[in-house]
This record gives structure tokens, sequence and C-alpha cells, in this order.
């Protein structure tokens, strides 16, 4: 076990943003943390990160743990002349340069090395903050939206990558999301939030969940699967008990 | 030439030194509404160091601290905008180091020289203060400098790295406190953070790294700090405004030349 959450309860000011969430999360597997805007999804990220500090529960890290952190929103601002490696560069402890070259060219990015950083494309920049992540090898890799501003065919191999990483690093990753289809594919678990945990497991089953076609449900167009629920949220997200049992 | 210019010159060359990597930074971390307001509170600080005896860099280097807790605490409320209060703090105590000022009126002392500064009136002391304490300064800035970078890049990034976040920007902000505390004999209150971002700015066209961008800020203070004084020296002109708008026409002319980046 990397990394074990127990029953983690959140509330900002005043409102309940996470209840009873529970997380483990193993070495060589990818579980994807799904749900709608506003279920909590960047909140329990930053508990698990050690960024914010949740009302209850408990969080045990594995002694010792790296983690590597992939942000979501990452604006650099114009006025700071900076160029890829030296972004690199700035991973904590610094990187030897061998290492920096490796981590560049296994990510084919060595090319973009000199390039100013606010000058990358999407998936440029994507495959820059990977890079960042990963250059501590870490025992934990914690992606936020990873393929966030990528083309499909960029979303899929960037989610191969991410695959490949696992393996070479042999760790675990957890990841957000809120496309539904592709990230699938790419994971080995698929935790559903929205506000609690609303249904976990192997991505096949959890789209057959009740709960998950309740929550994406209304892109049917992206649903392969037609369900009934187990149960409903109202418009607070609190559950509400289920009408009709199929 | 005489021995009081030497001394301007060497006081305006260590104050360059100083507001070079400082000011890259506050450009960086858009603070220079920060660290306007701690200059303004500077002359609270010296009101009350005269006022009770204290050796005036000390009593300035407080009131600048002070300022910059007060404004943490009320950020901590989030119910304004950070803008919104560091102007309301800075005028606020520039305001009240005015009257006190006028408060001291048997104390003789000359509020325009806090406000623009008195470059030709340095001390030997004055020098001390600068060069041992500006070393300091850049000996400290140097050792927080890779992680200060990483957390301007982007903070929480940093933090799951492993670096102490709070402890690093709270430093930073006592060197700010330390930049204007020695600095405004020479630039003076208002004109402070003119030296601070201006070179930092001119420099930003011209450079490709962090560190370029340093030298390059170094290389626009020390020429600003020369005209300044010369152009003061031959026209009788007050020295501190001369300094600034020679850090101005430096950034007017920038703009003139084509920058060298790529793409």
């Amino acid at each position: 076990m990397i990394l074990e959450a127990e029953n983690i309860s959140l509330k900002l000011k005043g409102k309940l943003i996470l209840d009873q969430v529970s997380v483990q999360l193993e070495k060589n597997k990818i579980t994807t943390l799904i749900g709608p805007n506003g279920a909590g999804k960047t909140s329990l990220v930053r508990i698990l990160l050690g960024l914010l500090k949740p009302q209850s529960g408990t969080i045990h890290r594995k002694p010792g743990l790296r983690t590597g952190y992939m942000p979501q929103k990452v604006h650099i601002s114009e006025t700071l002349p900076l160029d890829v490696k030296r972004f690199l560069c700035l991973s904590y402890p610094r990187p030897q340069h061998s290492h920096l070259q490796a981590v560049l060219e296994r990510l084919n990015i060595a090319d973009l090395h000199n390039v100013p950083i606010q000058s990358l494309s999407g998936g440029e920049m994507q495959r820059v903050l990977l890079a960042r992540a990963i250059m501590r090898s870490p025992h934990l890799l914690i992606l936020d939206e990873p393929v966030q501003g990528v083309d499909i065919m960029g979303q899929v191999k960037l989610y191969q990558l991410i695959r490949e990483l696992r393996d070479e690093y042999a760790c675990a990753v957890l990841m957000v999301s809120h496309d539904l289809h592709l990230v699938m594919s790419a994971t080995d678990e698929v935790l559903c939030l929205n506000q609690h945990l609303c249904c976990a497991g192997h991505p096949e089953n959890v789209t057959r969940h009740p709960a998950y076609l309740e929550i994406f449900g209304q892109f049917s167009g992206l649903s392969v699967y037609q369900h009934h629920h187990d149960h409903t949220h109202d418009i607070h997200g609190a559950v509400t008990e289920q009408q009709n049992h199929g | 030439m005489d021995d009081f210019i030497w001394r301007a010159l060497l006081a305006g060359c260590g104050i360059a030194l100083l507001c070079a990597p400082m000011g890259s930074f506050i450009v960086w971390r858009r603070m220079s509404y920060f660290g306007e307001t701690m200059a303004h509170g500077a002359l609270l600080g010296a009101s009350l160091g005269l006022l009770w005896q204290l050796p005036l860099t000390l009593a300035i280097l407080g009131s600048s601290l002070f300022l910059a807790l007060v404004l943490q605490l009320l950020k901590r409320q989030q119910l304004l905008a950070t803008d919104t209060l560091l102007g309301i703090l800075s005028h606020i105590a520039l305001a009240a180091g005015i009257v006190m000022v006028s408060l001291l009126s048997d104390l003789r002392v000359d509020i325009m020289a806090f406000l623009f500064g008195d470059i030709l009136a340095v001390q030997r002391i004055d020098l001390w203060w600068i060069w041992i304490g500006g070393g300091v300064l850049l000996i400290i800035l140097r050792l927080i400098w890779q992680p200060l970078l990483s957390i301007t890049v982007h903070p929480e990034l940093a933090r799951v790295e492993g670096v102490n976040v709070q402890r690093t920007e709270l430093i930073f902000m006592l060197l700010i406190a330390t930049v204007i505390a020695l600095a405004i004999k020479i630039i003076g209150i208002l004109l402070i953070t003119s030296l601070l971002i201006i070179p930092a700015a001119t420099a930003r066209r011209f450079s490709h790294t962090p560190e370029q961008m340093v030298g390059f800020a170094l290389l626009f203070s020390l020429l600003s700090v020369g005209s300044g004084l010369f152009v003061s020296w031959h026209i009788d002109l007050p020295a501190g405004p001369a300094i600034v708008l020679g850090a101005g026409s430096l950034f007017m002319i920038s703009l003139l030349i084509k920058p060298r980046l790529p793409g």
C-alpha cells in the first residue's frame, strides 16, 4: 500500500465538500477519480497531497513517500524568462544533468529543452509537466486532469504514456478526469465522486453502475450502457432515496 | 571631485546591486504594490525612530515588517482583494508618517529627504550599512534562490516537492523590508519601488533565463544611478528623481530596440 486515506471529511466555509471518503492507492495500479464539477475532486487531491487538512479522517502514507504531482492549471507569467530545461531543473532536489536528459528523451521532449515555457502548446506543456512529476522517480504520481487542452490523438498517446510510466517506475497513479471513455481504458480502478464515493471498482463495472449513470447519464451520447439508479442526488448533492429499483 | 560625490556613487552602486535581483523577483511575483506599501510604512518607522531615538535603519525595518504582518493577517480574512488592502494600508501608513513627522517639528526633520532621498548627504556609516547589510542580504537571497524561484512558478508544486513555502516567503518579505530600509536614504520612500522594478522590467526583453534578467537589471540600475548622479551634479537636480528618470529613459529606449528572443 502506497497511501491509504480513511473516512476523509472536509467542510469549507460551512459547506460539506467531502463526506467520509476512503481511498487506497496501490503500487502498479492506476486509479481514476471522476465526478462532475464541484464534486470535490480537486479538494480530495489536495488532501492526499498534504496541501489541505481535512476536518476528520486519517491518511497513512508509506514512510519516505516521494510524490510526483502534475497540477491542473499552470500559468507562468510572461515576465519570467524560463525555458523548459530550467523549469525542470526547479524540481527539488535539483536533478542531475544526465537524469534530466534521460527524462527529456523518455518523454520525447528533448528538442523542446530551450523553448520558453510560455510558448508551449497544450500537449507539449502537459508532457513537460509530466516530466517534472517523474523527475523525482516517484512512488506515487498524482495527475490532475492530465489530458486537458490536448487533442484526441494526443490524449490517447498521453494515456498510453502514463500506463508505460506506471510500469517503468512501478508507482501508484491517481488521475483526476471528467472525460469518460478514453480514461476508462487506461484505468485499473475508477472512483466516482460526488461529495461521497458513489461507486468504485473496475471501469467496466463502474460504467454499469447505477450511480455512475445517475451522474453521467445526462451525457447519454457518451454512455454505452443503460441502467437504473439505486440512489439519486438532490440539487445540493445529498443522496435521496431511490424510487424505482429495476 | 568632492568626497560626497564618491560616497553617493558608492552608495548608489550598492543599492543597484541589491535592487537588481530583488526587483526581478518583485516583478516575477507581481509584488510591486506590496513593496510600495512597505516603503510607505517606512516614513512612519523613521518618525517613530526619531521620536524614540532608535537607529533609523532598524526603525524602518521594524515598521516595514509590522506592515507586512498586518497585511498577512488581513489577507486571511479574504473579504477584500489584496490590491484593495494594499491601497488602504499604503496610504494610511503614508498619511500617518507625514502626520507624525509634522508633530515632531521641533526635531527639524527634512521630510523631502525621506520622500525623495538625499543621496548627496550619505555618510560613511550609511555606506557600511549598505555594503555589509546588502552583502548579507545577497547571501541569504542566493541561499533561497532556487526554492523561491520554484515557488514563484508554482507554489503548490513546490510544496509537494518538499519546499518550505511559508518559510521561504517569510524570508523574502524580510529581504524586501531590508532593501527598503537600506535604500530610503538614497532614493526615498516614494521612489524606491521604481528603482526595484524599472530596471528589471527593462531587462525582460533581453533575457532568456532568470539569471540573465538579473544581470541586465544590474547593468540598467548601474547606468541609471550613474547617469542620474551625473546629471544632478552638473545641473543641480534632486538626485533621487534624476536616477528614476535615468531608469525611465532606459526603459523607453529599450522599447525601440528589437529583442533577440527566439521565435
